[in-house]
């Protein structure tokens, strides 16, 4: 899962690394639900669609590795839920000029035991906070790779998923 | 899980078919499911669908299941892509999905976590993808 608030360059991080154009799914949410205030009325029922733009990088002959951008409002918790089952882990993205904006990304994964990496996506060219002053300004546990990237960068964006899977092996053996 | 040969022909457009402002029917693809709105069983988003059902078992079926074994009989595609590709919300992909492999007309691959959909991947999985991505 490729995780952050909106703007934070998650379509481009998909994009850079997939050997595909990013393609984009819709999921639709029927009937009346708590936390959903964008709601359009079709006879009688309540629906809603979330969008979730995803690549596809074919790793071996029978082995494909899907990256999906998790839907930008973060209240599609649903959809979280449900990309998060069989996920191998989760890159969230930080603007370091908006920190904030990753809070429910780190709150989600946190309490979902995902593994995760913080990927500090530097904007204006450069990087103004060391990973672990984001760590502590985040609020972040010593478990999870805090690194920079750039989004638009291949090379930053397949590293990116190299320490994510390196952590959740470690995560799964230790 | 095989992979018949790559090819690129299905992924010519450059965005997902869908406008942002998500004005495609919601009616039609309901009605065509037979008003369920849930598959049978529940297939992962990342689930991956293959077929080598021949052109002449595709008779008879409805638009859409053709439209289905067609996008997978080129390459294995997934659950996400059959959605994508075939612009039809996920709900209704999962339930076309179903319905084939239901039928035995296409087979469902969920790697990793046994038919477990929920399953974390297994370590096996994980090493072969650090393999995997260390060598693009
Ligand atoms: N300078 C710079 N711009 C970026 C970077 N990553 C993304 N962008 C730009 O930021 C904008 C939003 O990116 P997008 O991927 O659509 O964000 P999303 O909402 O998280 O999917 C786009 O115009 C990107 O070109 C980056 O690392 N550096
Ligand atoms: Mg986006």
């Amino acid at each position: 899962m490729v995780a952050g608030g909106f703007g934070v360059g998650k379509t481009t991080f998909v994009g850079a690394v997939s050997e595909i154009n990013p393609l984009r799914t819709e999921a639709v949410m029927t009937s009346a639900s708590a936390g959903i205030d964008d709601l359009t009325h079709t006879g009688g029922k309540t629906t809603t669609t979330v969008a979730m733009d995803f690549g596809r990088i074919t790793l071996d002959q029978d082995l494909i590795l899907y990256l999906f951008g998790t839907p930008g409002q973060d209240r599609f918790w649903f959809m979280w839920d449900d990309l998060v089952r069989g996920a191998i882990g989760a890159v969230v993205l930080v603007d370091t000029r908006r920190l904030a904006d990753c809070f429910p990304a780190v709150d989600y994964f946190e309490n979902s035991g995902l593994p995760f990496v913080i990927a500090l996506n530097g904007f204006d060219g450069h990087q103004p906070y060391s990973p672990e002053e984001v760590r502590e300004a985040l609020q972040i546990g010593p478990d999870a790779p805090i690194i920079t990237t750039d989004a638009r960068h291949r090379s930053d964006a397949k590293s990116a998923l190299i320490t994510l899977v390196e952590h959740a092996l470690m995560a799964r053996l230790g | 899980m095989t992979t018949p040969p790559a090819s690129q022909g299905s992924y010519g457009t450059h965005h997902g078919p869908y406008d942002d402002d998500g004005d495609q029917p919601l009616v039609r693809p309901y009605a065509m499911t037979g008003g369920r709105t849930r598959p049978r069983y529940q297939l992962a988003i990342e689930a991956l669908v293959s077929t080598s059902v021949e052109p002449v078992q595709l008779q008879g079926l409805l638009p859409e299941h053709q439209r289905i074994c067609q996008l997978c009989m080129a390459e294995v595609k997934s659950v996400a892509e059959v959605s994508a590709l075939l612009a039809m919300p996920l709900g209704v992909a999962r339930i076309l999905v179903a319905d084939l492999a239901e039928a035995g007309l296409v087979a469902i691959h969920q790697p990793g976590h046994e038919g477990e959909p929920g399953g974390q991947p297994d370590v096996t999985l994980l090493e072969r993808v650090l393999s995997g991505l260390r060598k693009l």
